[in-house]
């Protein structure tokens, strides 16, 4: 109407107003071409979903009865998606506030070395790595069995290197060969003996390829007699290879068991322990006179300690987050560290200068000045976790899924995972949404400010 | 030497042992990976990828072989770089396309709907499975290549539209309207000016893009069927069998990071600075 008007009013101008207005009718059609395949895919693939999704949260698990906001508290009702949420909420606390502190730390030390480059780089790589194959790849380290899984065979190095190892889980005694066995798993010498005397004590449930290294035979030390004030004695596999050994007696090729404590006893109370040599000999040298047992004490015979179980219902989560961590520490400490190049340098001087050590420097000026920073990687990092879906999924085997799981998984499980219920998961897909909805608030209200 | 210059050097040298550590953490389950993937599942079963150290004679590229021969595995491999690569090349040219419209050109609505663009930023993949999936039901597209592609390609436009848009916004005005005064047409100086300009957000974007769908297997677990299906996927549907799967496993997982890492090494620049631009997804 206006266009009209002012075509009729002003007849001199009308010629290049009408193209001018063509040119721009025609660049208005030649923009919404630029922009009409992101529309239209966003449109029908993003905002449309959302909607529908929205909708479908509200009708039951068939989709025809409406149920208003069952579905949501559903939600916290069901067990499975409880744990879920439990779960999402853990993620959310530990693993962004430990990539941040981590990164930090790391991009503050990293600048003192000349190799910064190579180790970030290092560090950085596995972003490259996709869920799965960090999943394969912590599926393998996080292996229960000490002998598959690197992690638990660090562990269990270290328990054996602080409390010693017991060497002979499956060892037993026979019956009546003068060892009698405790409630504690303990074996001790069924008759006492005294000073001068010496005993042999045979054990039998080692299988031969089982025995340590360097394990000698016995015979020679059984033999050894024993001088005044002094108990000796060998501990030995009473067991012939091919048979023909006599049970009870140290026959010419049995083994003595060595690195074995013993202990004397005498009412009740240790008096000295020792542990036994290559070929099973042991000797206590001083004792008062008097009579004692001598006693294999139950550690002999622990189950050896097989390490933690890291894929248990207990340890499932820290575990998926320490896998988490390597993927994403890198990404933390790459982008504190742009931030920290940033940071004038004179100001940090100066504060050295003033004579502040690095800790003091660390706290008071470079954390202060690098918050803005720190808080984008943080928020940065609370998104990705709340979708966290993949690692969950591959690292927790089948039947710890349920201990594991976090809202993304869950929402998989019930709507396509067996659960079939598309009304709760829908519902678990818009909670999804509502938990990102501040960053979304945030992001547009960056964006304007930037515009301004 | 003075006892500040002793204790600076002592503590660097805590700092050196300390970042070598961490180093050595980052570096170990990688390398448990690849010693495995060259172990057989006997030796597997039998003791630590690190036994390879004092018998390195378990090491063969025998799994590597019978994996080139597994028609599973090169099948899926083949998907995905036919899901990857197109996808990567429809997002770059149709968010180009819009960017540059939302940057220079005039139309109705168009700051409101970059706004949406940048309040899709952060949407969950989680929430378009559902509706996407019976919507590509309808339209023969579900369990095909072209219909996991699609969904990547409108899943990734919100953060490429808003990169390359902000990209373009920042090229002089001046430069636009000299090749406008010069005649040029809204396509030509698309083609002629803008994408060579923006080249280095493109790269960026580009590299991103491929990895996040090189790296997919949320999206083609439910999207790809048995044939279409790609190395994540295939991988994943062995895992419950992880312990006598292993040797398929492992030289598996390899392959499909060994891609995304020898990217990483050759772009190294564009991947940082692309994975830092779109973490804000």
């Amino acid at each position: 109407m206006t266009a009209t008007a002012t075509k009729v009013a002003v007849p001199p101008a009308a010629e290049p107003a009408v193209r001018q207005r063509r040119a721009r009718r025609r660049g208005r059609i030649v923009a919404l071409l630029f922009v009409f395949p992101a529309l239209l895919l966003l449109g029908a693939l993003v905002v449309y979903p959302v909607l529908f999704s929205v909708g479908r949260s509200l009708f039951d698990a068939s989709g025809t009865r409406f149920v208003g906001g069952e579905n949501y508290t559903e939600m916290f009702r069901d067990p499975a998606t409880l744990k879920a949420v439990r779960n999402t909420a853990i993620w959310v606390v530990v693993a962004p506030a430990l990539l941040t502190g981590l990164g930090l730390i790391l991009a503050v030390l990293v600048e003192k070395v000349r190799w910064a480059t190579a180790f970030k780089l290092l560090l950085f790589m596995p972003m490259a790595v996709s869920f799965l194959a960090a999943g394969i790849i912590f599926r393998l380290a996080y292996d229960e069995d000490p002998d598959k899984g690197v992690l638990n065979a660090a562990v269990v190095g270290v328990h054996d290197a602080f409390r010693g190892s017991s060497s002979y889980p499956t060892a037993r005694a026979r019956d009546g060969q003068g060892l009698s066995a405790g409630a504690d798993g303990s074996y001790r010498t069924s008759t006492t003996v005294s000073p001068g005397d010496t005993v042999s004590l045979g054990l039998v449930g080692v299988a031969p390829k089982d025995l340590p290294e360097g394990a000698r035979p016995a015979r020679t030390a059984a033999a050894r007699e024993a001088a005044p004030g002094e108990l000796r004695g060998v501990v030995y596999l009473d067991f012939t290879r091919g048979g023909g050994g006599e049970p009870g007696r140290v026959d010419p090729e049995e083994s003595g068991l060595p690195r074995m404590t013993v202990q004397a006893v005498r009412d009740g109370k240790t008096i000295a322990s020792t542990t036994t040599a290559a070929d099973g000999s042991f000797r206590f040298a001083g004792l008062a006179d008097g009579t004692y047992t001598v006693a294999l004490p139950g550690s002999n015979f622990a189950p050896p300690y097989d390490g933690v179980s890291w894929l248990g219902p207990a340890l499932v989560t820290p575990a998926i987050i320490g896998a988490y961590l390597w993927i994403w520490t890198g990404f933390a400490m790459v982008l504190i560290g742009a931030g920290l190049s940033t940071l004038p340098r004179d100001t940090l001087e100066a504060a050295r200068m003033d004579g502040a050590n690095e800790w003091q420097v660390f706290r008071r000026i470079t954390v202060p000045l690098l918050a803005p920073v720190l808080t984008v990687v943080f928020v940065t990092l609370v998104i990705n976790v709340m979708k966290v879906f993949d690692l969950v999924y591959i690292i927790a085997p089948g039947p710890v899924q349920e201990d594991a799981t976090v809202l993304a998984t869950q929402m998989w499980l019930v709507s396509f995972g067996g659960g079939n219920n598309q009304g709760l998961g829908s519902a678990l897909g818009v909670l999804l949404l509502l938990l990102v909805i501040p960053a979304m608030v945030f992001n547009v209200r960056r964006f304007r400010g930037s515009q301004r | 030497m003075n006892l500040g210059a002793l204790r600076r050097g002592l503590g660097n040298s805590l700092v050196q042992a300390f970042l070598v550590v961490i180093g050595l953490i980052w570096l170990t389950p990688l390398a448990g990976l690849l010693l495995s993937s060259l172990r057989s599942a006997e030796d597997t079963a039998r003791g630590g990828w690190w036994t390879t150290f004092t018998s390195p004679g378990q090491l063969s590229f025998d799994n590597y072989a019978a994996l080139l021969e597994n028609a599973g595995i090169t099948k899926a491999f083949w998907n995905t770089v036919l899901i990857s690569v197109p996808t990567t090349v429809l997002v770059v040219v149709i968010a180009a396309l819009a960017g540059y419209a939302f940057a220079w050109l005039d139309f109705p609505g168009r700051d409101t709907l970059f706004l949406l663009v940048v309040a899709l930023l952060v949407v969950p993949v989680q929430i378009g499975l559902l509706p996407v999936a019976k919507l590509f039901g309808q339209l023969g597209l579900f369990g095909t290549i072209p219909g996991v592609v699609l969904f990547h390609v409108s899943y990734g436009l919100p953060f490429a539209v808003f990169l390359l848009r902000n990209y373009f916004a920042e090229i002089p005005k001046e430069m636009l309207e000299a090749a406008r005064m010069d005649g040029g047409t809204e396509w030509r100086i698309f083609t002629r000016l803008v994408l060579p300009v923006g080249r280095p957000a493109i790269a960026s974007l580009a590299i991103f893009q491929f990895l996040w769908v090189w790296n997919d297997m949320l999206v083609a677990l439910l999207f790809a069927d048995s044939a279409s299906q790609p190395l994540t996927v295939e991988l994943q549907s062995q895992i419950r069998q992880f312990g006598s799967n292993i040797d398929v496993l492992a030289p598996g997982a390899f392959l499909s990071l060994i891609v995304p890492v020898v990217v990483f090494f050759a772009f190294q620049r564009h991947f940082v600075q692309g994975v830092m631009a779109g973490s804000v997804k």
